[in-house]
């Protein structure tokens, strides 16, 4: 396949950034999107140009580094990561444009690569269960309903790649935020902190600059882990409850 | 100057730490022994711990709950992103949750055998003590595990284990433990007990005084150089699977921080013990940047099969059945397909190279579910390998409903490393590596699911407990500062190997060199091993090397974010230690686990160990690049496992 790309260049974060085309030849249906821009990047250096810099890192869709927004779409047009992708979603002679995630929480480093760290901030907010190590008790020692266990797990699933903010018109961080929140949430384990955690999370989450929902359901639409919208309206409930709560006590 | 492979055999390394007695009261007479730091005194010591994988980031969150401060780096992003994210199938522990038999000697026992008896006892019962609670403190921490209808943990059996011990969730087991111990960490980031630094390499390792006292590290967003000082380092790194090129790991996993450190003076013990897992997606062309591996579960009910004419290019289901080898089943009649993973790995490049290999360059075999559908039916195949089928889609485009799977042997993880003893401490002291980055518990040949059980019993668990011991002994050290010389000529390299790597500007890329010399390795030091092929290998990594330093090309500066210059980097090292690897694989002239070399074979072609002349850890110490190294035995002794000869047949 011959393809042209028009490739998101930006020096760093203070350069102001450009569109950049460029023609690719021999590309095989059988390559990932990644390894595609790999022979890009091959004949860049060679040439002497600074190859084009992306995030990636598992290549097997869980490690969550890998970020493009493909002709519009945050992981492209299939409903996976970049890094499985494949060029056979794509035809000879198309024309792909590639960016960066769109998110002023994410601010570009270089090229296609973000800052996310804002991610982990929310985490560190209270996307966690207070379990110092040695102080844990039998594991058997609390049973949880294996439908409980399911719903948590269905939402510990998000790998954090940030494809929801990229989506959302908004840059809102709600499903990223409520994913950990409802997984944590729903575990016995996790009853302690569970008015906390869903306040401090999210304020954290509005004090980085992450937009707000209004619903559009991209983010689910984008999630390459199928994290579902309802995720959202179950972290509204768990808040209204907290704010209930705590403001009683 | 000698050749390097007439390396010099120096003193044994006689004291692991390992206290005698009892092998059921060792670790407990370890914790006694240990001294222990006041907690009003442990906020004083600084630790520094590299990686945030399943042992680097149990390690960081524990270490700073007990009150140490704990600065810690990560290549990535961010910490949630280490590789073992990526693993699949499960993590055991010796619960007997099944009542099946199941104890901790019988994990123990498991794990000695099936390592091929080359790893330190006392090492592998500690681990099969502590596999109970990692499961207690997971749950704890509400990583979302399997679960029945009653509410109670699932278990399922693994790799030619006998009992069912491996804990799950789905096919994420490694992501949802690295998650747990990510946000133990988080919790301590926000306590400010760890200063967390992301986007940012350990380059180099600083010992002064005979003691690791900090690391040399560059800041991957800025270029900048920093150095960064403790009362002690700790390495959780990972494996160095990515010597080969193509393998499962993590496309920036990498060997540096210890290969630095064996140049430093901490030995690296059995580097030739790779593990190289027989269900992989194959690759389809040289555009390959890695590998996929897929379940080895597949195996239960998958059969595998070439076809029994060299250079059939048929259409496999044109083939007939006549007309087909399956080959594990002819050659293995009593285990069939479910051998182990070292001798499925090799039947399978066996039948490829005698020509009747399939797909793209006849590197592939196929795994058949035909009859498995036709047995159970679609539906049963679907509910129990959908995910794993849909993966496989994804990445070839083939239905494994109606075609048969292709798959290769890759490598997957690395049984050597660093040498370590009891407290998990290296010969540089002050220095401790934890989780793949040491040697310490799977001898030659790791079973399945015991990886995240190692690294989470390192880092929360085993480190904790005997760092205690190295800080309290060694309490006051003098400041060391960046004026140092010691510091100052670390530094100064560092820069001058950037510098020249920059200023070469020669016509290859990084990844050509890697490349190569991952294609030379698979060849030579891959699935089988010769005398002749090693010696070519060894011949051929110094010729790369100095063709490396004449013709690679990094765009760029240093003082910005240069992916090409992390690479190029990384490959300096990785053309040292593949030479390391292949003199360690010429001198053990034994075939054992993963290590086979086809002069030392049963009359059947099993691999046959010499327990008489090999019964040792090989620790080898760095004298300079392309010097012949210094090997340091180990003897390994079994009190309590007594050595066997595998049979599969």
């Amino acid at each position: 396949m011959k393809l042209t790309l028009r490739v998101w260049r930006q020096k760093n974060a203070d350069a102001d950034g450009t569109m950049s085309t460029y023609e690719v030849d021999g590309i095989s249906e059988d390559m990932s999107f990644l390894e595609m821009l790999d022979t890009l990047n091959e004949e860049l250096i060679l040439k002497g140009e600074d190859p084009v810099a992306f995030d990636h890192d598992c290549r097997e869709g869980i490690c969550g580094a890998c970020s493009l927004v493909i002709n519009g779409d945050a992981h492209g047009p299939e409903r996976t990561t970049t890094c499985q992708l494949h060029m056979r979603s794509f035809k000879d002679g198309d024309t792909i444009d590639v960016e960066p995630w769109r998110a002023s929480a994410f601010p570009v480093i270089k090229d296609l690569v973000v800052d996310r760290s804002a991610f982990d901030r929310i985490i560190q907010a209270g996307g966690y269960i207070t379990a110092p190590t040695g102080a844990a008790p039998e594991a058997h020692a609390t049973p949880v309903p294996k439908p409980d266990a399911d719903f948590a797990f269905e939402h510990a699933e998000c790998i954090g790649c940030g494809a929801c903010v990229a989506a959302c018109p908004n840059g809102a961080a709600m499903l990223f935020t409520s994913a950990k929140i409802n997984h944590l949430n729903v575990l016995p384990q996790g009853a302690p902190e569970r008015e906390t955690r869903v306040l401090d999370m999210v304020e954290q989450m509005d004090d980085e600059g992450f937009g707000g929902c209004t619903l559009t359901g991209e983010c689910a639409t984008a999630c390459p882990k199928g994290i579902p919208l309802m995720s959202i309206t179950s972290m509204n409930k768990e808040w209204l409850r907290a704010t209930r709560r705590v403001g009683r006590r | 100057m000698t050749s390097y492979a007439d390396y010099a055999t120096g003193e044994p390394v006689v004291d692991t730490k390992a206290p005698s007695g009892p092998i059921n009261e060792r670790w407990d007479k370890r914790r006694f022994e240990a001294k222990l730091v006041n907690p009003a005194n442990r906020r004083k010591h600084t630790v520094i711990v590299v990686g945030t994988g399943l042992a680097g980031g149990s390690a960081g969150a524990t270490l700073a709950e007990q009150g140490y401060h704990v600065v810690q780096f990560c290549y990535q992003d961010s910490p949630r992103r280490a590789h073992s994210i990526a693993a699949q199938g499960g993590i055991n522990a010796a619960k007997n949750y099944r009542n099946d038999g199941d104890s901790i000697h019988r994990l123990f026992y498991d794990t000695v055998k099936g390592g091929d008896f080359r790893a330190r006892e006392s090492n592998v019962h500690r681990l099969a003590q502590i596999s109970v609670e990692i499961i207690d403190q997971c749950v704890a921490q509400g990583v979302p595990f399997a679960r029945e209808y009653g509410g109670l943990l699932d278990t399922r059996s693994f790799g030619g284990v006998q009992v069912s011990r491996t804990f799950y969730a789905r096919g994420q087991t490694g992501q949802q433990l690295l998650l747990g111990a990510y946000q133990a960490l988080s919790r301590q980031i926000a306590a400010g007990n760890i200063e967390m630094h992301p986007r940012t390499e350990m380059l180099d390792l600083i010992v002064v005084d005979g003691r690791a006292r900090g690391i040399v590290a560059r800041d991957l967003v800025t270029g900048k150089i920093d150095t960064y000082f403790a009362d002690a380092v700790v390495l959780a790194s990972g494996g160095y699977g990515n010597v080969f090129y193509l393998s499962t790991n993590a496309m920036n996993s990498n060997a540096t921080a210890v290969w630095r450190a064996h140049r430093r003076g901490a030995y690296f013990a059995n580097p030739c013990f790779t593990q190289i897992h027989p269900t992989c997606i194959p690759r389809t062309g040289d555009h390959q940047s890695k590998l996929t591996l897929m379940s080895e579960s597949l195996r239960n009910d998958g059969r595998i099969w070439v076809p029994k004419a060299k250079g059939d290019t048929r259409p496999p289901n044109e083939i007939p059945e006549n007309e087909r080898d399956y080959y594990l089943e002819r050659i293995y009649p009593s285990f069939g397909n479910l051998v182990p993973r070292d001798i499925a790995s090799r039947a399978a490049k066996n039948v490829c190279d005698e020509g009747r290999g399939v797909g793209p360059g006849g590197q592939g075999v196929y795994l058949d579910f035909a009859d498995a559908i036709r047995r159970m039916g679609r539906k049963a195949v679907e509910a129990k390998y959908g995910n794993l089928f849909d993966m496989y889609q994804r990445i070839t485009d083939e239905d494994p409903y109606e075609v048969p799977m292709r798959i290769y042997p890759a490598v997957h993880y690395t049984m050597g490393g660093l040498w370590v003893d009891y407290d998990l401490q290296t010969t540089v002291p002050g220095l401790f590596a934890i989780g793949e980055a040491n040697f310490s518990d799977h001898g030659a040949n790791r079973l399945g699911a015991s990886a995240l059980m190692q690294g989470l019993a390192d880092g929360y668990f085993v480190l904790p407990a005997t760092i205690n011991d190295y800080l309290a002994r060694n309490p006051h050290h003098d400041e060391v500062t960046d004026e140092h010389p010691v510091v100052q000529g670390v530094l100064a390299e560092t820069q001058d190997r950037l510098n020249l790597l920059l200023s070469v500007d020669g016509d290859r890329t990084p990844d050509s060199f890697h490349r190569e010399v991952g294609e030379l390795m698979w060849e030579f030091c891959g699935m089988a091993r010769t005398d002749s092929g090693l010696r070519k290998a060894l011949e051929r990594i110094p010729q790369i090397r100095e063709e490396f330093w004449r013709r690679i090309k990094v765009p760029g500066t240093g003082e910005e974010f240069n992916q090409s210059l992390e690479k190029a980097n990384r490959i300096v090292d990785y053309l040292e230690l593949a030479e390391l690897m292949c003199l360690d694989a010429l001198h053990r002239s034994e075939s054992c686990g993963g290590h086979f070399r086809e002069e030392s074979q049963t009359p059947d072609g099993e691999a046959a160990r010499k327990d008489d002349e090999f019964s040792y850890a090989a620790a080898w110490e760095f004298t300079g690049t392309g010097e012949a190294p210094v090997l340091h035995r180990e003897d390994l002794v079994f009190e309590y496992v007594h050595p066997t000869q595998r049979s599969y047949a």
